[in-house]
C-alpha cells in the first residue's frame, strides 16, 4: 500500500465546477505514524473529495531541503496547497472531524 | 527532571570560545564545547545578539561554522540587526560558513489531530548543519514553539530529545529563552539544558539603562559569579569582567614626566610619575585640574607617545581652544595621530557604559597615557557606591596595559571642608595624588599645588604657587626651589 507513495501522485478525475484539492503529505521515512496518516488521508479523501484531489507524499529523509519551503516542523504534516489559503494539519490524521475542519471540507451527508 | 550527569572525569572541560570581549574571561575560555548553553533574559536583553556573535565569531575567528535557527525574526531582520554590530551575515552565508533557517510557526494555520513528532525540525537542523559543516548551533528562541503548537507533552519530550541530539553530535549550542516570572525561563527550559546557564538583564535605574550578564551555572567549570555590566556596541558585545582584584600588574620603574619642569622636580627629582601609575588631580572649580592633566598628555605626545583624553565637560574643539590659551597645542598632536580626544556628555549613558566605552576606545587606540577629565562628573548620575567599583575596574583595565592614567576630580569649593575627605575613598586607588586649590593672597587669588602622596618615590611636600599664562604653567614662588625644599622619602 506504500507503492503509490514516495513522491508519486494519485490522480483522480475532477468533477466540473468543483475546486480541486492539492494536498501534500510530509513524512520522514515509513514510520507507523506516516502509514497511519496516509491511510487516514486516503480514506477521508475518497469519502469526501472523490475525483477532485491530488496527494503528493514527500519523504523528508530523501528530500530534507523541502522542509524549509513549507515550514515543516512536525511529522506527519498535511499541507493544503490549493485551494488557497494554505492550511496545515499535523498529526496522524486520526480524527476525521478535525481533518475536515482543518481542510475546510463540508462533510458529505 | 535532572539530566544524567556525564562522567566528568576529565579535569578540563573543553570550551568553545565566544570571541565576545570579556565573556571568555568570565567563563575561563568560553561556553562548554559540544554542549548546549541556555541564555535567558527579558525581551531586549541582548540574547539574540549574544547568540549571533557566538555564531559569527565562531565562523570567522575560530574556524567553526554555525547554524542559526531563528523562530522569531526572519533571516532579513536578523541580518539587518547583526549588521549594526558590524557583521555581514549575507557574506558568511555566501561563503558557506553560516546557515540561517527561519522557522515560522503560526498556530492559526495549524490544526492538530493525533500523534506527531518534530522530526521535521530535526531534519531541517541536520540539513543546515551538514550544508556548512557546522560545529555551532543557535536556537533563537525555541520557546516560540510553545505558542505555535498546543500539545505540550509532545513538545517537551521532543525538546528533551533535541537537546540530547545536539549533545550526541557534539555541537556547541546556544539556546535562548525568555525570562519567566518565577523560573529562569518561561517554559522551564533550564530543566533540559543544564550545562551552562547565562542570564542577561536590562535594568533602568534613574533613567540610565544598564545591561548586565551573569553566569548562573557552569557545570564542570569555574566561572565568575558576579553580575557583569555589558554593552552592545559597534563591534558587538562587551562584557566588563574586571573584578579580578589580584593586583598583579607588572610595574614599571620608568617615569612619565608631566612636561612641567617645576612639577616634575617635585616628583622623584624631576623624573615625574611612574609609568603605568594612576594619578589623581583634585581641586575646587577653576584650580587648573584639566590644564594640568592635559599637560601630561601633551608631554607624552611630545615624546612620541600616544595619549588619550576622555573629556566629560568640554568638547574636543573647546578643549583645543582652551588649552591653546595656556600655550598647549593639542591640534598638532591630534594631527600626528598621537592624541585622541573622546568627549561625551556624562549623563548620556550609565557608569558601566562609560567604562565599556573607555575600554573599547583604549583597545582601539592603545594609548600610553590616558586622561579622564573628570571622574567626579561620572558620579553625578550614579550612586556614590557605584563609582568606586567602576573606578577599580577602570584602573585595573588601564594598569593591565601599563598605561599611565591621570584622573581629575572636582572637590566642593566650600571653605572648611577638607578636600582630603571629599574623595569618596577613591584616593586609596591612586598612586599619586596632587591637590590644587586657590588661596587669597594680597588681594589676589593664587593657584597652589601640593602633592599629598606619591607612592614609591621621593616627592616634595611643599605647597607651590603657580600661574597659568599663554606660555604655560609657571611657578610663582621662586623661594621654594625644590632643591632646597623639604623632601621626605616614602618607601
Amino acid at each position: 500500500m506504500m507503492a503509490n507513495t514516495g513522491t508519486g501522485k494519485t490522480k483522480k478525475t475532477k468533477g466540473p465546477g468543483e475546486k480541486e484539492y492539492q494536498l501534500r503529505l510530509y513524512i520522514a521515512g515509513h514510520s507507523a505514524k506516516a502509514r497511519a496518516a496516509l491511510e487516514n488521508l486516503n480514506k477521508i479523501c475518497e469519502t469526501h473529495l472523490e475525483g477532485r484531489y491530488k496527494i503528493e507524499v514527500i519523504d523528508l529523509l530523501k528530500n530534507p531541503k523541502l522542509a524549509a519551503g513549507d515550514q515543516i516542523l512536525a511529522i506527519p504534516t498535511l499541507v493544503r496547497k490549493l485551494p488557497e489559503p494554505m492550511k496545515k494539519i499535523i498529526g496522524d490524521l486520526s480524527n476525521e472531524e478535525r481533518v475536515l475542519v482543518g481542510l475546510d471540507i463540508q462533510p458529505l451527508k | 527532571m535532572a539530566e544524567k550527569r556525564r562522567s566528568s572525569s576529565q579535569n578540563t572541560l573543553k570550551k568553545a570560545p565566544t570571541g565576545i570581549s570579556g565573556l571568555d574571561e568570565i567563563t575561563f575560555g568560553g561556553l562548554p564545547a559540544g554542549r548546549p548553553t541556555l541564555v535567558c533574559g527579558t525581551a531586549g536583553a541582548g540574547k539574540t545578539m549574544l547568540a549571533a556573535e557566538f555564531i559569527v565569531r565562531g565562523a570567522l575567528e575560530f574556524g567553526e561554522p554555525g547554524v542559526f535557527m531563528m523562530f522569531e525574526e526572519n533571516a532579513e531582520e536578523l541580518t539587518q540587526n547583526v549588521r549594526s554590530l558590524g557583521f555581514d551575515l549575507d557574506d558568511l552565508v555566501k561563503r558557506k560558513l553560516v546557515s540561517l533557517d527561519h522557522v515560522h510557526v503560526e498556530r492559526s494555520e495549524i490544526e492538530e489531530t493525533g500523534e506527531y513528532d518534530l522530526e521535521g525540525l530535526f531534519i531541517r537542523l541536520e540539513h543546515a548543519i551538514k550544508s556548512v559543516g557546522a560545529k555551532r548551533v543557535v536556537l533563537d528562541t525555541i520557546e516560540a514553539l510553545f505558542s505555535g503548537l498546543s500539545n505540550e507533552g509532545i513538545l517537551r519530550s521532543e525538546l528533551r530529545r533535541l537537546f540530547r541530539w545536539l549533545k550526541d553530535r557534539g555541537l556547541s549550542a546556544v539556546i535562548t529563552a525568555e525570562r519567566g516570572d518565577r523560573a529562569l525561563t518561561r517554559y522551564g527550559l533550564e530543566e533540559y539544558v543544564a550545562d551552562c546557564v547565562i542570564l542577561l538583564d536590562h535594568r533602568v535605574n534613574e533613567q540610565i539603562s544598564t545591561r548586565r550578564l551573569r553566569v548562573i551555572k557552569y557545570r564542570g567549570s569555574e566561572h565568575g559569579t558576579n553580575e557583569y555590566p555589558f554593552t552592545i556596541g559597534k563591534s558587538g558585545l562587551s562584557v566588563m569582567p574586571i573584578t579580578s582584584l589580584r593586583l598583579d600588574h607588572s610595574v614599571s620603574n620608568e617615569h612619565d614626566p608631566s612636561g612641567i619642569g617645576w612639577l616634575d622636580e617635585m616628583l622623584a627629582d624631576g623624573r615625574g610619575v611612574f609609568r603605568g601609575s594612576s594619578i589623581l588631580i583634585s581641586g575646587a572649580p577653576g584650580t587648573g585640574k584639566s590644564s594640568l592633566a592635559v599637560a601630561f598628555a601633551v608631554a607624552a605626545c611630545t615624546r612620541g607617545k600616544k595619549a588619550m583624553i576622555f573629556a566629560y565637560e568640554e568638547s574636543e574643539k573647546q578643549l583645543v581652544r582652551n588649552m591653546r590659551s595656556i600655550g598647549m597645542d593639542l591640534s598638532g598632536c591630534v594631527r600626528k595621530k598621537l592624541l585622541r580626544v573622546f568627549s561625551t556628555r556624562p549623563t548620556l549613558v550609565g557608569l558601566e557604559q562609560h567604562l565599556v566605552t573607555m575600554h573599547d576606545e583604549i583597545e582601539a587606540f592603545r594609548p600610553d597615557l590616558v586622561v579622564v577629565d573628570p571622574i567626579s562628573n561620572l558620579t553625578i548620575e550614579g550612586r556614590v557606591s557605584d563609582i568606586k567599583p567602576t573606578l577599580i575596574r577602570l584602573i585595573d583595565l588601564i594598569k593591565k596595559r601599563g598605561i599611565t592614567a591621570i584622573f581629575t576630580s572636582l572637590t566642593s569649593g566650600e571653605q572648611g571642608q577638607s578636600a582630603e575627605t571629599s574623595e569618596v575613598g577613591v584616593s586609596s586607588l591612586m598612586d599619586t595624588w596632587i591637590l590644587l586649590s586657590n588661596v587669597e593672597h594680597e588681594g589676589a587669588r593664587r593657584r597652589t599645588l601640593i602633592i599629598l602622596k606619591s607612592r614609591g618615590m621621593k616627592h616634595s611636600n611643599v605647597v607651590r604657587q603657580f600661574l597659568m599664562s599663554d606660555r604655560g604653567i609657571f611657578p610663582l614662588d621662586g623661594d621654594t626651589h625644590p632643591k632646597r625644599s623639604n623632601k621626605r622619602k616614602v618607601k
